[in-house]
């Protein structure tokens, strides 16, 4: 298709241009944009009219008139470029290369939209991923291929998890061929640098690719951000036969994103003002994770995102725990104890863990172990508020031993300090250790052939 | 032919289309992406398309195919896995690679395959729409019946006996002048109704297995239930479950809007696990339709509809045929975006006001019937609904709430605390309950439903000691009060929990539940008994019948008998 360039703008508005007098025009078609003062931009077509089309610009409109503003129809839609050489290079949120290291010598030009892979053709995730964390090890086991985020709130140490998982992740230490895509979405420089800092130390820098768009950098940006990350991901992970941790962080300012082109669209508004298809649009992102059948590579995603106020039904941790195959969830009373992970194990939850643990990949007592874990510490718990009301005295021995199991748990086990790597063995030896606080016929939960093999008395 | 004018994510505008139909399907653009007409104005069409529409060009044409939205009906069906519009996803995947792309079209009923026919119908017999002229072994599970389509009506002229295609003429039927040629395969559209004869009355359970489903709340064959939760209460689990173990003839899974990688697990695992009457897998029954969240949205809307026809096909040959649809929020959802791209009017929480109605519409298409032919057959209807933050006061629920009759409620609390299935047992219902309790106390046992009532009785009594029990700790209850939280323990533990992935407890027969219920009922008892005869609480709780009681959902049918003997014995009951 032949480039059309028009000088015919005729509204601003908000991250959007109606541009007039146009043809042939195709819905979700880039655009390059050119300033009167000069000044290169891009957007996207959003909706495509006979003579019209709304067009959103990913770095903004302000200094845009709607007289000398030159809008080229580039006859593609977004494309990234991606090769190997992308292992150990830092890109904008757009996607361009920013680390004057020079251009990228592309093997091949991805759409950053990418497609949908077939259920079909998927292969359903079940290699043990070890974080080296216990809360998530052995109660919420991460598997290859898995999305599974982070819900965390501002204040909470979630970056230095999330950089904790990657470096101690077994992926990055395998001889296999492994890579860290790492978007940053709206944070801070000062957050990224965190990152990078930490990558530099573990000595994997150069197995991981970076996208920036910091606090600073336009906001419709971060629509891009996120799809060019996976794009990458895709290309290292099926075309490479790489396995792919992808980082992607905050997740809720790509939400505001979204929904600040929503209202500038004057779209009817769902939930809080997030668009009606924020669903839609998330699980293009998150359902871009996974393996597929006869390929080497996996994407394992770890997005993390903000709940706003600590809200777990906000919309936007809500939409995204309906599609993520489970969520981490911090807590910041736990925080305050001084426990770190400070990671909240009720509520938390991994999808796919039945088919991740067992004889085979970790040890036979695995499941038994976590669901006693859960159903011990939710109990005790439960006893910690009755104590508060009716004082301790009141307690039968049964309860009493569930209050010491529960701040046993977490004290010893899910607490243990950013640079502690366990193994799923030392954490399943802590877990026997804490489980002995409790009475054996307490141990409803556990195969009594475990208990009798495990069991310390 | 039109030509289209505007282009906005799914939602495309075409001119010069007068003459188009409601509802019709349409072929958009030069690559022929399908969509379907949802308004008409004039001589302007707007489509939703089912396709990703990046590059769409106003300008391109727009062609009409003269017929609404179909399916294809025929032997081939079963153990088949489609997208929303009945493409075949293993077909595309070999022609065309992991990813889907657009414009790719294959028949849903593959041409080539072929089938052995033998007619039940001879020369000279008069037929009419509905009636079965033959039948063609279609899995090891299940005889397709072969039907005559709608339209149809007279004299067999001719009927052939052998192996087939689905596009080979099998049988002729004259009526007046004209003579119809049949082939095994017909077509229906999606979003119509399949006629039945008469609706019956539900009065036989479907039974899946489950204990809390089976016992507490059960569902009729013919019926229909809703399974709202919020995200990680285990709708999908659930739904998965059911698929697997309750005792319908035929399976459609209909996953919509929802996770890849569960629509793998499903595949991976259903040729695998084993049917508990036949021993044969449990893909010999099922057809799964899978269209992901990250799949186009309008597809998404067509899914269930596709799903509910071809299960109303199976049950028009006499089967008894039971749908999951996970999740109706996502198809929900895609109703909203559609309508919203439309512009119209919204109602609640930016759902179209006409969103009651299409649930309405949906779940009205269960039912236990007799067909056409004079077979009777069912179609269950079992609905997931994720209501965002958990909250049921939505109206996805709410509306949904109005025309099922059985309200699995999944709790979040108790999901947190690993209780599963995490159907909260105080809020959920089941209006089949009384009229179901024939079957149960005919087939299973006499004191079926004296047994429930005293097992609901004693939860009910339990969460109200439990309010008190938070303000006065448990050392201020009577005795007898603790002996029923002891008790109430042991049902919500031993029986009311219930572990998938256990390989005897994923599934348990309604004896075993009864017997299980029995015992506990039983204990209730006895340790009243013993209480009153001066032993402690202790003294009760420690006897070593509590824990094997305890270990009764994983005993096998063998040992579970000589444990339910032993201990009824015990307490001389």
């Amino acid at each position: 298709m032949a480039v059309k360039e028009y000088k015919s703008v005729e509204r601003v508005f908000g991250p959007l241009i109606v541009v007039n007098k146009i043809r042939d025009v195709s819905y979700n078609e880039m655009v390059e944009i050119e300033t009167s003062s000069g000044e290169k931009r891009f957007g996207q077509v959003l909706d495509a009219m006979e003579d019209k089309a709304v067009v959103q610009l990913f770095e903004g409109t302000s200094e845009l008139d709607t007289k000398g503003t030159k809008v080229k129809f580039l006859g593609e839609s977004m494309k990234l470029e991606v090769s190997e050489g992308m292992l150990g290079r830092i890109f904008s949120g757009a996607g361009r290369p920013i680390d004057r290291l020079g251009k990228l010598v592309p093997e091949d030009r991805l759409d950053v939209n990418g497609l949908p892979i077939n259920p079909a053709s998927r292969e359903f995730p079940r290699e043990f991923i070890q974080t080296g964390i216990s809360a998530i090890d052995a109660m919420n086991t991460v598997v290859r291929g898995q999305k599974i985020p982070i819900f965390s709130a501002s204040g909470l140490p979630h970056n230095e998890l999330a950089a904790q998982i990657a470096r101690q992740a077994a992926v990055l230490k395998s001889k296999e061929n492994f890579a860290v895509v790492f978007a940053a979405i709206g944070i801070t420089a000062e957050e990224a640098h965190f990152f990078r800092n930490d990558f530099e130390k573990s000595g994997a820098i150069e197995r991981i690719v970076t996208f920036l768009n910091l606090a600073d950098d336009p906001t419709i940006e971060r629509i891009i951000t996120p799809r060019a990350a996976l794009t990458a991901a895709e290309f290292l992970a099926f075309e490479k036969g790489m396995h792919v941790l992808v980082i992607l962080t905050d997740m809720t300012n790509y939400c505001e994103a979204l929904r600040e082109v929503s209202a500038a669209r004057e779209e009817i508004p769902g939930r809080r003002g997030y668009p009606g298809y924020m669903y839609t649009d998330l699980a293009m992102l998150y359902e871009r994770a996974g393996r597929i059948k006869g390929k080497k590579g996996s994407i394992t995603q770890l997005p993390i995102l903000t709940m706003p106020s600590d809200d777990i039904t906000h919309p936007v941790p809500d939409l995204t725990g309906y599609i993520t195959e489970g969520q981490i969830v911090l807590s910041r009373e736990m925080h305050r104890k001084g426990v770190f992970p400070p990671i909240d194990v009720l509520p938390s939850l991994s999808r796919l863990m039945q088919q991740g643990i067992g004889p085979e990949r970790t040890r036979d007592d695995h499941a038994d172990v976590s669901n006693q874990l859960y159903s011990g510490y939710a109990e005790g718990r439960d006893l910690r508020d009755l104590v508060a009301v009716v004082g301790e005295e009141a307690l039968g021995e049964r309860e009493k031993r569930f209050i010491e199991f529960s701040d046993r748990f977490e004290a010893e086990f899910v607490s243990q300090g950013s640079k502690d790597n366990r193994s799923i063995a030392e954490t399943l030896s802590i877990a026997w250790d804490i489980l002995s606080s409790l009475s054996e016929k307490d141990l409803k939960r556990i195969d009594p052939k475990h208990i009798e093999k495990y069991f310390k008395k | 032919m039109g030509r289209i004018f505007r282009v906005t994510g799914s939602a495309v505008e075409a001119d010069g289309m007068r003459g188009s139909l409601m509802h019709e399907m349409v072929e958009v653009g030069n690559e022929k992406l399908l969509g379907e007409i949802i308004r008409l104005d004039g001589d302007t069409a707007f489509i939703q398309v089912y396709e990703e529409t990046t590059g769409l060009t106003p300008g391109e044409p727009v062609r009409g195919t003269g017929k609404p939205l179909s399916v294809e009906l025929g032997p081939g069906v079963l153990k088949s896995i489609y997208d929303g519009i009945q493409r075949p996803l293993e077909v595309i995947k070999n022609e065309h690679g992991d990813f889907i792309f657009r414009g790719i079209n294959a028949p849903s009923i593959d041409r080539k395959a072929k089938w052995d026919f033998t007619p039940s119908v001879k020369k000279g017999d008069s037929v009419k729409p509905g009636d079965i002229i033959g039948t063609v072994p279609e899995t090891k599970l299940i005889v397709h019946k072969i039907m005559v389509p709608k339209g149809v009506e007279g004299n067999v002229e001719s009927i052939k006996k052998g192996v087939f295609t689905v596009t080979d003429v099998i049988c002729t039927v004259k009526s007046g002048k004209q003579t119809h040629k049949l082939t095994m395969m017909q077509t229906w559209p999606v979003r119509k109704p399949r006629p039945v004869d008469e609706k019956l009355a539900p009065e036989i359970p479907l039974l899946t297995g489950q204990r809390v489903f089976d016992t507490f709340f059960p569902l009729a064959k013919g019926g229909t239930a809703a399974i709202p939760g919020g995200f990680g209460t285990g709708k999908t689990v659930s739904q998965h479950q059911l698929a697997k173990w309750s005792d319908a003839s035929v399976i459609v899974y209909v996953g919509c809007g929802e996770r890849g990688n569960e629509m793998t697990e499903v595949l991976e695992e259903f040729p695998q696990l084993k049917d508990p009457k036949s021993g044969l897998p449990l893909m010999e029954r099922t057809v799964m339709i899978a269209n992901t969240s990250n799949m186009p949205v309008a597809a998404r809307e067509a899914s269930v509809y596709t799903g509910i026809t071809l299960a109303e096909y199976y049950r028009d040959m006499g089967y008894d045929v039971a749908i999951m649809a996970d999740s109706t929020s996502r198809w929900a959802e895609a109703m909203r975006e559609m309508s919203s791209k439309l512009e119209e009017i919204p109602g609640e929480e930016g759902y179209p006001a006409y969103l009651a109605s299409r649930l309405a519409d949906f779940y009205e298409r269960s039912g236990r019937v007799k067909n056409l032919n004079g077979t009777t057959g069912s179609v269950s209807i079992i609905g997931a609904v994720s209501p965002p933050g958990g909250d049921f006061s939505e109206p996805v629920t709410q509306n949904t709430l109005k025309v099922t009759r059985v309200f699995w409620a999944l709790d979040t609390t108790l999901a947190d605390r690993r209780h599963f299935p995490s159907i909260n047992w105080l809020t959920s219902y089941s209006l089949y309950t009384t009229r179901l309790d024939d079957w149960f106390v005919g087939n299973v046992g006499k004191e079926w439903s004296h047994l429930r009532g005293k097992a609901m009785s004693l939860l009910q009594k339990e969460s109200e000691l439990r309010e008190i029990v938070q303000l006065v700790g448990p050392d201020a209850l009577p005795v007898s009060e603790r002996i029923i939280l002891e008790v109430a323990r042991m049902l919500r533990e031993d029986f009311l929990q219930q572990n998938a992935f256990h390989e005897v407890d994923s599934y348990c027969n309604v004896e075993k539940q009864y017997r299980m219920l029995k015992v506990i009922v039983s204990f209730n008892k006895y340790a009243n008994k013993l209480i009153s005869s001066g032993k402690t609480i202790d003294d009760v709780m420690n006897l070593p019948m509590v824990t094997e009681i305890g270990r009764m959902k994983y005993m096998d049918e063998k040992a579970f008998a000589e444990s339910y003997n032993k201990i009824i014995k015990e307490m001389g009951d």
